[in-house]
């Protein structure tokens, strides 16, 4: 799949003037709100025209000022998940996800009814209205009618904003399985870390109705400078771990990958499954010397990479881990008492408790 | 349906009065619904000039002497007047002096009250759920069937029971466009006005009135169970 966007809106005082491509399985247009995310994704579905520029899915045009071409939303085959869920209040479950399928062309009904109502587990709701559906099942259903409706393409509006953390750590295995085992390409808009890191595979970072920076997950992930000051606590280093042990006898799971082995608790997961696992950067402390006599259980070396202010009194350390990268924020004291420099040897203490359902995924099972 | 004037001890004039209401009254209201739901989503969504000039006109009957709005029609319908000469010679419909015109007469002062209870179930229906069908692959007209009309439903319900309800009560406009011919044009009310007009006729001017209570009463009691029953399926949203 490409998505190529190249469009310009202005709206009131406010100037949209995204670029951008992705091949990715899932792209997180991700930004502080206001940048102008859920615009570009309504530029996309139709919802909004462009003043000025050009929206292709796979070659297919759907919008482009300068050839006059503009598909109606109704003819675009856009799934879109609104945040709100927007269910239908007069039809019921089943009916609200029968209404996209009944207007997609038979010969690309793509999703099986069946298989998406067990996706999403929602067989036990399909005879209820959807006043009486929780937060997090509205979201479900909403997201199952998008895909019923086989979609070329599948937006979703910061679907889990509205929703609660139990109802968020609800649904975000679901969003895991449908990246990897439906084949409909997802844009996800998104302000949260957390979720970004589990999800995206590609990332445009907007600010201020810009795309400011647009590449593989990993890369932008760990580039602090690019995250929205209130989410910056959830922000750091990403990466690919294995489950390598399961200690039955203290509960714990050894992740292992380049940078070497990590010990996590509570994580109930096969051996030898794939984990994404975020390191925040505020969790990774730094030692000049291999600590001894510390209650945190994993220590990795490595050689400090690069030096970044990351606001006042704040330094923000990137660190080669045989190849890895783990990031860590300490104060600038800290960085002047222990007189650290670019190339010099430290020893990253992370706690065991660092890592949880929140910031290590699900099984991944997607080719990157 | 004799035997129900029977029972009500009408005599065949007084019952064919009351057919005659009860037909007008709902021709009059399935052909206005039309109208009233596309003037109810002009003025409710509409964006254009003039806007408040036709909310002032569809109002208009609402606010003027009933027997100006039959004057209004008589010189515009009638039968050598513009409007009615025209639709006489070359569609053969005839408004003066017949059923028709009290239809036409009673749908007109009833319209207002129509498009205005449809008009504030539009306004309250979410434009996004709009939205969400177009993205879902319905076009416009497919979305309005689907989605727009049945979350209006119980408006437009209320606005069917209202214009029915006033063709029912509806005298004044009547009488001075289509005149109070008995079996022709004589209406309810029309007919209960006969009857006070000459001596003795106080039974049937109190036949017709307790026909004419038990009528609206039915209305009303419909509309409610109908209204009730959409609106539980609605709910919340």
């Amino acid at each position: 799949m490409t998505l190529s966007v190249a469009v310009r809106r202005r709206l009131g005082a406010f100037d949209l003037d995204a670029t951008f491509e992705s091949e990715g399985r899932l792209t997180v247009l991700f930004g502080p709100s206001g940048s102008g995310k859920t615009s570009v994704v309504n530029l996309i579905a139709g919802l909004l025209k462009p003043d000025w520029g050009r929206i292709a899915v796979d070659g297919r045009v759907l919008v482009d000022t300068k050839a006059q071409i503009s598909i109606p939303m109704h003819r675009r085959r856009i799934g879109y998940v609104f945040q709100d869920a927007r269910l239908f209040p007069h039809l019921t479950v089943r009916q609200n996800l029968g209404y996209g399928r009944f207007f997609a062309p038979k010969t690309e009904r793509k999703e099986d009814f069946a298989h998406v109502v067990d996706l999403l587990g929602i067989d036990h709701l399909l005879d209820r209205r959807p006043s009486l559906l929780s937060g997090g099942e509205k979201q479900r259903v909403a997201i199952g009618r998008a895909l019923l409706s086989s979609p070329r393409l599948l937006l979703m509006d910061e679907p889990l904003a509205a929703l609660d953390e139990a109802r968020k750590a609800e649904i975000m295995p679901y969003l895991e399985r449908l990246r990897d085992e439906t084949k409909v390409p997802i844009v996800y808009v998104s302000h949260s870390i957390a979720e970004v890191a589990r999800l995206a595979t590609t990332i445009a970072v907007m600010a201020e109705g810009k795309v400011v920076a647009c590449g593989a997950a990993r890369d932008i992930v760990g580039r602090l400078d690019l995250m929205p000051p209130d989410e910056r606590r959830e922000a750091g280093a990403v990466l690919d771990m294995v489950v390598a042990e399961q200690d039955r006898h203290f509960g714990m799971t050894v992740l292992r990958s380049a940078a070497g082995d990590i010990r996590a608790v509570g994580l109930n997961y096969a051996i030898g499954s794939v984990h994404r696992v975020r390191i925040r950067a505020r969790d990774v402390m730094l030692a000049v010397e291999r600590p001894v006599g510390l209650s945190a259980l994993n220590i990795l070396s490595g050689t400090i990479a690069a030096i970044a202010p990351a606001g006042d009194h704040l330094i923000e350390v990137r660190l080669n881990c045989h190849g890895e990268t783990i990031i860590s924020r300490i104060t600038r004291q800290s960085l002047e008492t222990l007189a650290l420099a670019v190339g010099r040897e430290v020893f990253a203490v992370v706690k065991a408790v660092a890592f949880d359902e929140g910031t290590v995924s699900r099984e991944e099972r997607i080719e990157t | 349906m004799n035997w129900l004037g029977n029972w009500l001890g009408l005599g065949p004039d007084e019952w064919s009065a009351v057919r005659l209401s009860l037909q007008v009254s709902s021709v009059e209201m399935i052909v206005s619904l039309p109208f009233g739901i596309i003037a109810a989503m002009v003025l409710a969504r509409g964006k254009f000039r003039g806007k408040s000039f036709l909310d002032g006109v569809i109002h208009l009957p609402l606010v003027l002497p009933p027997v100006v709005t039959g004057y209004l029609l008589l010189i515009t319908f009638g039968r050598r007047a513009p409007v009615g000469a025209f639709l006489a010679d070359h569609f053969g419909i005839v408004f003066a002096f017949r059923w028709t015109g009290a239809a036409l007469a009673c749908g007109i002062m009833g319209f207002p009250l129509m498009v205005r209870a449809i008009r504030l179930s539009v306004e309250a229906v979410d434009r996004r759920l709009e939205s969400a069908a177009g993205t879902l692959g319905a076009n416009p007209a497919w979305a309005f069937a689907t989605v727009t009309l049945p979350l209006i439903l119980p408006g437009v319900i209320a606005g069917m029971i209202l214009s029915f309800a006033r063709a029912m009560g509806e005298f004044g406009a009547t009488i001075t466009f289509v005149s109070n011919i008995p079996g022709e044009t004589q209406t309810l009310p029309s007919a209960i006005y006969t009857f006070t007009q000459v001596p003795g006729g106080d039974a049937g001017a109190l036949r017709l009135t307790l026909v004419s209570v038990i009528v609206s009463m039915a209305a009303l009691v419909i509309s409610e169970a109908l209204a009730r029953h959409v609106g539980r399926r609605l709910q919340t949203r």
